[in-house]
């Protein structure tokens, strides 16, 4: 975490500011609500009681895209859809994260055809990839995670 | 990067899907979805609003089309099988015996009657739990947000069952044609009986906390009435229709696996609203409960094979691999190129959680499906919910998209 210093009954914690922003960024990462096929209903079961996807200050699943800072893509993109998972991608407010849930969104799966958009890295930009048909509740718990790990890394500079 | 680009649609286009009343902006045009917690997927729907009175609502469906009919003729009939777990994700297992039973159907493949109970007691526990998904949703689209908590945990009992006997929570594979995949350990049985002793106490907590939950009847009780009459000219079927009074059920109708020799209800209401379909749901925790009860206590008393010996369509066991030439071959010949049918076209029924799930397959002879086509029931579900929304405000709406109970990966396949 990087604190360096406790300055005695005063209560002041000194950090570095990346550090602090890095840490209140992956504490409370809202998702969007937002699933698209089977992927969706695991993304419920991490949500609800057995996995409860709270312990990752996670469990506040917005709605609009305007108050989310992850978009989980659970499910596969069709043609049809990919428009829209853009627009939605693109009225979210930086910083945004976003995650590729299960095979069909990392590179369709086992569809591999006319309908579908072979890999949602095709439309937006897929910051971790999780495999499965459809990942357990614990491979998405890993992925945020893995989320987690790479936002703490993000330095000052490339900070948007 | 693919070339995807939106298309726009001019107002002309889809003038004549609205009344007159919308060009002047006397009434509004809004659009629901595809992004909406409550449309249960990606279902799209445009509404025509008089203040918060639906007049008009057009559901606008093929966001989630993904091609699967068309794949599944590319693959042998063995292949083509983890196709229809992807279908109606939230009944997996039904998916995979109405296929399998058609392809029986089409081979004349004999299955042996210990994987006959084994699909039936599966085939209700996935009733069970996908009807626990929709009283979660449906619940938390009414405000009833703890019902999904609930409803949740129930369910991972019965998927960590599924896990217990495939290896896979949701996409099971499990029912293969000929069978099933290999035979359950006693652990699953166990298993199925705790299950059985632990859930009849939690559907009484739903029914605790809603049946006669003021706020929940006054949400749901004679809002989107359907008549039986409409009901059944709209092509409905399963819960939905016997919320309207209509007693049909393909495990009565139809009865495949046997179900004709296993007693139960089928639970019909005649309200024809939402509450009724709710009723109905409840009511069929119950039969399956009652049903997967005889089936473990016929499975106890059956033992033998649980995939049909014909070794022209199921595989041989491992084991004599090593000892048979003949099964060295058939494997071979299986799992290269996969069994042939004959040139011809069967129809297979199952009652679906959701209603009449079909499957259509034509044969050409080879060991490739000419044709597979599904009769989903969401599909046909779906066509009433102009008929059942309008007239009432857009918060009914939402309680009647949740009462007919889509899945979209069924609708749009």
């Amino acid at each position: 975490m990087g604190l360096e210093q406790k300055a005695g009954d005063l209560g002041v914690v000194t950090a570095r500011l990346e550090d602090v922003v890095n840490w209140g960024r992956t504490s409370a990462m809202w998702p969007m609500l937002f699933g698209l096929a089977c992927c969706a209903i695991e993304m419920i079961a991490t949500q609800s009681s057995n996995y409860d996807a709270s312990r990752f200050g996670m469990e506040l699943m917005r709605p609009s895209p305007r108050q989310s800072d992850l978009m989980i893509v659970a499910g596969r993109v069709t043609r049809k859809m990919a428009p829209v998972v853009r627009r939605l991608y693109d009225q979210m407010p930086e910083p945004k994260w976003v995650i590729a849930m299960g095979d069909c969104a990392s590179c369709s799966g086992v569809f591999n055809n006319y309908a579908l958009v072979q890999g949602v890295d095709e439309i937006v930009p897929v910051d971790v990839y999780i495999a499965g048909c459809p990942p357990r509740p614990e491979a998405l718990l890993n992925g945020f995670m893995t989320l987690h790990e790479k936002v703490k890394k993000e330095k000052l500079a490339t900070w948007s | 990067m693919s070339q995807i680009q939106e298309v726009e649609a001019s107002i002309n286009e889809l003038k004549h899907l609205f009344s007159p009343a919308a060009m002047t902006g006397e009434t509004m045009v809004l659009n629901l979805g595809p992004q909406h917690p409550s449309t249960h997927g990606v279902l799209r729907l445009m509404l025509e609003l008089d203040g918060e009175e639906v007049v008009t609502c057009v559901p606008d469906i093929g966001f989630l089309h993904t091609g699967i009919e068309k794949n599944m003729e590319y693959k042998s009939y063995l292949k083509a099988l983890v196709m229809t777990d992807r279908m109606d994700y939230l009944n997996n297992m039904g998916n995979n015996l109405t296929y399998c039973l058609a392809v029986e159907k089409l081979c004349d493949i004999s299955v042996p009657e210990r994987a006959t109970t084994l699909r039936i007691i599966c085939a209700e526990l996935q009733r069970i739990a996908s009807h626990l998904i929709w009283l979660g949703t449906s619940g938390i689209d009414l405000n009833a947000s703890s019902m999904l908590m609930y409803c949740v945990r129930e369910r991972e009992r019965i998927l960590d069952l599924f896990e217990l006997i495939s290896g896979q929570r949701m996409m099971t594979s499990y029912i293969r044609p000929g069978g099933v995949w290999r035979d359950v350990q006693k652990e699953f049985i166990s298993g199925v009986e705790d299950f059985l002793a632990y859930f009849p106490d939690k559907v009484a907590d739903y029914e605790r906390l809603l049946t006669n939950n003021p706020i929940f009847i006054g949400r749901t009780m004679d809002i989107a009435v359907i008549e039986p009459e409409k009901a059944l000219e709209y092509g409905m079927s399963g819960s939905s229709l016997r919320g309207s009074g209509v007693n049909y059920d393909v495990r009565r109708a139809m009865p495949y696996c046997g179900y004709e020799t296993y007693d139960f209800e089928v639970p019909v209401e005649t309200g024809g609203d939402v509450y009724a379909r709710y009723q109905v749901r409840i009511a069929e925790f119950y039969e399956s409960m009652k049903i997967i009860r005889q089936a473990v206590d016929r499975l106890k008393k059956q033992n033998g094979p649980v995939t049909s010996e014909d070794r022209k369509f199921s595989p041989p066991p491992r084991s004599e691999l090593h000892t048979s030439m003949e099964s060295l071959i058939h494997h071979f010949k299986l799992w290269t190129e996969g069994f042939s049918a004959p040139d011809a076209e069967v129809y297979a029924a199952t009652e679906s959680p959701r209603g009449e799930l079909g499957c259509y397959l034509v044969g050409d002879g080879g060991p490739k499906p000419r044709r597979v086509h599904f009769r989903t029931p969401s599909f046909l579900n779906l066509q009433a919910l102009p008929y059942l929304s309008e007239g009432y405000l857009v918060a009914d709406l939402i309680a009647a998209i949740g009462s007919i109970d889509i899945v979209l990966g069924d609708i749009d396949r």
